[in-house]
């Protein structure tokens, strides 16, 4: 393991501590009488409906997969990023293809009213 | 410009450049331009302008091999080769994608899915199978059969209110995504073993290896079955049948004839080239694919009363014999190969162009018992379906029996006689399927069809394949020399 | 050591995911235990010095392709399905294949002359150019071909899913 990433991890198990600890200590210190009544809605509130498990509607996968390709997008910027300096200005001219030609299916899918929600 | 991308990268790059190009402007004009959909016939002439471009750079890299003469011009760092072969096959693609665009105007229209993008979609295809027949290089290859196989994932899917052509495109995708991860697997093997991705870099290190090495074993059927896949070569064909039926016919003749071409050319490259010295592993596996082609081809083919999926079957047997001359592998066979895949670009989409004349409103024309009697209706639609039946059954004197003739000559050559007299077998079984079509045409009772309405697209269209179909099998010697230019070695 | 212990912690969580992908019944539950493999084995490519794979495996994987898994689960109607009775009989079947894979895989992993892989390359130095600089180097020099004939892929990708989702105008 790269030294670098250390912090990183220890960052992490606090991160995963946290939430732990916080529960447990709230279950440890909390008194606890379950009955059913407490899972109702609550005075005026309204009672549910139907599952809120129904289907969604498809254009939340046109989303997602437009939001999956242009993160494929963002990854190969990433290394550019990373060696902009020494690339130079090729690199900037071949990211800006790669961009432009990704711009010209953005520019498609907005036409084509992918994007169009009602 | 600098070292990674010199004039010579821009020269051997030109091609796909000026179809990516074309493409990409294609899916803007329709929105910007031409947003009419009356306009759409504009489209056509963009694609077509493209196509030109793009033969343009392609003739002015034969010229300049010839001026020069130097067999081959490599650029991208062993990235991407310039040879006789790539401009041939750079040919075929050129003549299939200018035939598919001029004759899908009308069938577009009668199925009242006229979109734009669907000839920039073309374009971008034909730009994916530029690399396949250029690339030197495992991942420019892989990215450019992704291209094109992804392109084709939507063209086979481009009706969508047709279910068929939804569950074709479906279909095809599932299989074809499948057998990607068999072609990424093997490639990646291959880089394993060699350390390189580069072909001629690989051919060197491969060429050390022992043949019994296991793991060179696994990359070469790994990556033989990701591309008999593509080519449609059983026993990796489920796909064809319902991808062909399903596909908008304009869709189909592409994708038989263009898609095919371009998966033997990395075929070719790649086991004549960089697998050479390790035949003894693939030969087997190829001889296999090969009588297991022909056999399902053509036995399946007999009993198909849907035109589309009758010529589906007939084109997985078209696979077999073109792979023959891999197994033969000498100058006859690549020659013969060449001119094969060349012939059938021309006979195959003539067939399927009979078939999308004879589309109307309302009417399939798919099936067989819908040619009854085209001799009354139209008797020059019969004689050119006739003309083509005959030379995808390789009949002289049509430029089927040319391309035939070259195959059974190398395997003859080499010594291969077993395969040969099978081969021969076969070619006996696909005439009587063939001459069924041509017998429901010719001798059976009119049916209620009307008679086709033959369009400009078609008119030109039918111009071409004909006149090529006949002139190849008349006078070879042209294009048997063009071909002879294309060898790799 | 550091190493070998960390290791084993995101192998655990790989292995333990992938065991909880499978065996959960709730596809909604399956999905978040993806999640967990995912990032094991994200922490193995880590530990491998392939800084960009890990990269790509966070932002793309676990950010991009479990949003559109969980999208696509909540688009079908996984309720139904999840009350059924799993229809998957060939179980032993696929325990006897899973085996036998497994077993060759062993064999071939102990039987080193049978593969003799080229020689491993050294890991880079620790102070040298790391693996992403190495890899932009790579990608946006000599292999900056695909990597631009990549962008038409996803420009054809994005043509794909518009066309294949969106209901007929």
């Amino acid at each position: 393991m790269p030294e670098g990433y250390l912090p990183i991890f220890v960052f992490m198990v606090v991160a995963l501590l946290f939430p732990v600890v916080a529960i447990v200590a709230a279950k440890l210190v909390r008194p606890s009488s379950p009955f059913a009544t407490k899972l109702e809605a609550y005075e005026c509130g309204i009672k549910a409906a139907s599952s809120s498990r129904g289907r969604y509607t498809v254009r939340f996968y046109i989303v997602a997969i437009l939001f999956v390709i242009f993160d494929v997008e963002t990854i190969f910027l990433y290394p550019w990023a990373v060696r902009y300096q020494s690339l130079g200005w090729f690199g900037v001219a071949e990211v800006t293809v790669f961009l432009v030609i990704l711009v010209v299916g953005y520019v498609w899918a907005y036409k084509k009213g992918a994007l169009q929600w009602v | 410009m600098n070292q990674f991308y010199t004039p010579t990268d821009h020269f051997s790059l030109l091609p796909a450049l000026l179809l990516a190009l074309f493409g990409c402007a294609i899916l803007m004009l329709d929105f910007f331009v031409l947003p009419h959909p009356r306009q759409k016939r504009w489209l056509i002439f963009f694609a077509l302008l493209g196509e030109f471009f793009a033969g343009l750079a392609l003739y002015r890299q034969y010229r300049f091999l010839e001026d020069q003469s130097i067999p081959a011009l490599r650029a991208f760092s062993d990235g991407l080769i310039i040879d006789g072969f790539s401009i041939f096959f750079n040919a075929i693609f050129v003549a299939a994608a200018v035939l598919v665009a001029i004759i899908s105007y009308r069938y577009l229209e009668v199925e009242g899915e006229h979109h734009g993008e669907f000839y920039g979609l073309i374009l971008l295809a034909q730009c994916g199978m530029y690399f396949l027949a250029s690339g030197t290089e495992l991942v420019t290859i892989f990215i450019g059969i992704e291209l094109m196989a992804v392109t084709f994932y939507i063209l086979v899917g481009f009706l969508r209110s047709d279910r068929r052509s939804n569950e074709a495109a479906m279909k095809y995708l599932l299989l074809g995504a499948f057998s990607s991860g068999f072609l990424a697997y093997g490639f990646s093997l291959l880089y394993a073993i060699t350390g390189s991705t580069r072909l001629p870099k690989i051919a060197a290190e491969l060429a050390q290896r022992p043949a019994t090495d296991p793991l060179l074993l696994l990359a070469i059927v790994t990556t033989l079955v990701g591309l008999l896949f593509k080519v449609g070569a059983a026993p990796f064909h489920m796909w064809a049948p319902d991808a062909y039926e399903g596909a908008p016919t304009p869709v189909t003749a592409y994708l038989s004839v263009a898609s095919k071409a371009a998966s033997v050319a990395v075929l070719v490259r790649l086991f004549l080239g960089t697998l050479a010295p390790h035949r003894i592993n693939w030969e087997p596996m190829l001889a296999v694919a090969v009588v297991l082609s022909l056999t399902i081809g053509n036995f399946s083919a007999l009993s198909q009363t849907n035109l589309k999926r009758l010529l589906a079957f007939s084109s997985i047997s078209h696979a077999g014999y073109i792979l023959l001359g891999l197994i033969a592998g000498n100058r006859t066979g690549l020659t013969g190969i060449c001119i094969y895949l060349f012939v059938y670009t021309f006979m195959n989409t003539g067939a399927f162009l009979v078939l999308i004349s004879l589309r109307q409103k309302g009417m399939t024309g798919d099936d067989i018992d819908d040619l009854n009697g085209l001799i009354h209706r139209s008797p020059g639609h019969a004689l050119l379906m006739a003309l083509f039946l005959l030379s995808l059954g390789g009949i002289p004197p049509t430029a089927g029996f040319i391309a035939k003739y070259y195959i059974f000559l190398s395997l003859v050559e080499t010594g291969h006689y077993a395969l040969a007299i099978t081969a021969a077998l076969f070619v006996a079984v696909s005439i009587y399927y063939y001459f069924r079509i041509v017998r429901a045409m010719f001798l059976n009772e009119a049916g209620q069809l009307l008679p086709a309405l033959p369009g400009w697209g078609a008119r030109v269209g039918f111009a071409v394949t004909a006149l090529a179909t006949l002139a190849i099998g008349l006078y070879p010697e042209p294009i048997i020399r063009f071909a002879g230019t294309s060898l790799l070695r | 050591m550091l190493d070998t212990i960390f290791f084993y912690v995101f192998a655990l969580l790989t292995i333990g995911g992938a065991i909880a992908t499978i065996t959960r019944r709730s596809a909604m539950h399956s999905a978040l235990s993806l999640i967990v493999s995912l990032l094991g084995v994200a922490g193995l490519y880590l530990l491998q010095k392939a800084e960009f794979l890990f990269a790509v495996q966070i932002v793309l994987y676990i950010g991009g392709i479990m949003v559109l898994f969980l999208f696509v689960i909540m688009l079908v109607n996984l309720d139904q399905a999840a009350k059924e009775r799993q229809f998957n009989r060939q179980w032993l079947l696929g325990l006897v294949a899973s085996v036998l894979v497994g077993a060759q895989m062993v064999w071939m992993l102990n039987s080193a002359g049978v593969l003799s892989l080229p020689a491993a390359v050294p890991a880079p130095a620790a102070t040298g150019p790391g693996n992403i600089e190495a890899l932009a180097d790579l990608l946006f020099r000599e292999y900056l071909l695909p990597f631009e004939v990549a962008s038409l892929l996803l420009l054809v990708a994005i043509v794909g899913s518009v066309m294949m989702a969106k209901k007929t105008s």
